[in-house]
């Protein structure tokens, strides 16, 4: 049996699939760049370090 | 093989559209827009993607809120001509799968606005959802005709929400944003409430139309209208007020009075002559009302930067 056999119902929800999928690539995406964001700015803090900034960190 | 006895077999498949349709795109580009002018009109710039992102997780949490609404009231839906085309009466979304997409949604808008704004802010979110959901459609709706007035306050967060994104605290400002829709919501659904007669009284919603007649509504709708337009014109000489704000405020608050005081002169009799126009008419411009109003507020906050926006 062919490992892609196609039912009716893919065929039937294939918009929705693809929507779905869409979404979550793009919220994947939204995390990755908020993520980004944050921990460059100057005044982000690493969990559990106060008073310790990414810079003073690093050093 | 299908069974063409099987009714289910010929039920209409749901499509990504009708997910997005439980989520009311209307009330969450309302949502959007005075969200966005809070955070805006807010003294502390917010860097874009932190915006973009807290803004769209509060989108989803305003459209959470209103898939668990349109799970609760798929019975009233179902009667009212307004609202029997949703996806729930309409067959084409199952309840169930409402009230998981409700819950799933709200969980997660809450939880990243905390991540990408803080937590006062996804606080103040989740307080709306279950302010919306619980206290409005579960327990206000159907108990009182002051539902939408009470129910209202959920619509009018917001802008507060979109503040304290910014700042990560409360202020006087964003409160007079949420008395300004608090204060609008009541006209706003009344004037529906009158063209679209039969529809709240066939569902049994208790509307001020249904409980203390139609002519008392009107009066309502004038009352509220013109502390409306005190509030309104008042909050130009605020922080977040202007001349630009002042201007608008004069001739939309104008334009709304007239209109009320129209609706408060006119009887059925005059209503059904030009199929319910004047009340149409308001209602129409309860939309431009509020949109220009905050329209106002943020080109206020938009000009600030170069020292031409508010009083100063």
């Amino acid at each position: 049996m062919s490992l892609r056999q196609e039912h009716e119902i893919h065929t039937r929800r294939k918009g929705r699939n693809v929507g779905v999928g869409l979404m979550l690539g793009g919220f994947v995406i939204l995390v990755m760049v908020l993520t980004y964001v944050k921990i460059t700015q100057l005044d982000f803090q690493i969990p559990n370090a106060p008073n310790t900034t990414t810079e003073e960190a690093i050093n | 093989m299908t069974d063409i006895t099987d009714p289910k077999a010929f039920a209409p498949e749901a499509q990504l559209g009708d997910y997005f349709a439980l989520l009311k795109p209307r009330v969450m580009q309302l949502v959007v827009f005075t969200a966005v002018v809070g955070m805006l009109a807010a003294p502390v710039a917010v860097h874009p993607v932190i915006g973009f992102a807290s803004i769209l997780f509060v989108a989803i949490g305003a459209g959470a809120s209103g898939a668990l609404n349109m799970w609760w009231d798929a019975d009233i839906d179902a009667v009212m001509r307004r609202t029997k085309g949703r996806p729930i009466p309409s067959g084409r979304v199952a309840p169930s799968e409402a009230l998981g997409l409700g819950v799933a949604l709200s969980g997660l808008a809450v939880m990243m606005l905390a991540l990408s704004a803080n937590l006062l802010a996804a606080g103040m979110l989740a307080f709306t959802i279950v302010f919306y959901a619980v206290v409005y459609s579960m327990w206000l709706k159907r108990s009182t005709p002051q539902n939408i007035v009470i129910g209202g306050a959920a619509g009018a967060f917001p802008p507060v929400i979109g503040w304290i994104i910014a700042t990560g605290s409360f202020a006087v400002e964003p409160w007079l944003m949420f008395a300004l829709i608090f204060m609008w919501t009541p006209p706003h659904f009344w004037a529906l409430a009158l063209f679209m007669r039969s529809d709240y009284d066939d569902a049994g919603v208790p509307m001020l139309t249904v409980t203390h007649g139609r002519p008392a509504t009107r009066r309502h709708i004038l009352a509220y209208t013109a502390l409306l337009a005190i509030l309104a014109i008042g909050t130009a000489f605020t922080s977040i007020g202007g001349p630009i704000y002042l201007a608008a405020a004069v001739v939309l608050n104008g334009l709304f009075l007239l209109g009320a005081i129209r609706i408060w002169q006119r009887d059925e009799d005059d209503s059904e002559a030009d199929n319910f126009a004047v009340e149409r008419k308001f209602f129409r411009l309860s939309l431009w009302y509020l949109f220009l109003h905050f329209g106002a507020i943020l080109a206020e906050a938009s000009l600030r930067p170069w020292g031409l926006g508010g009083w100063s």
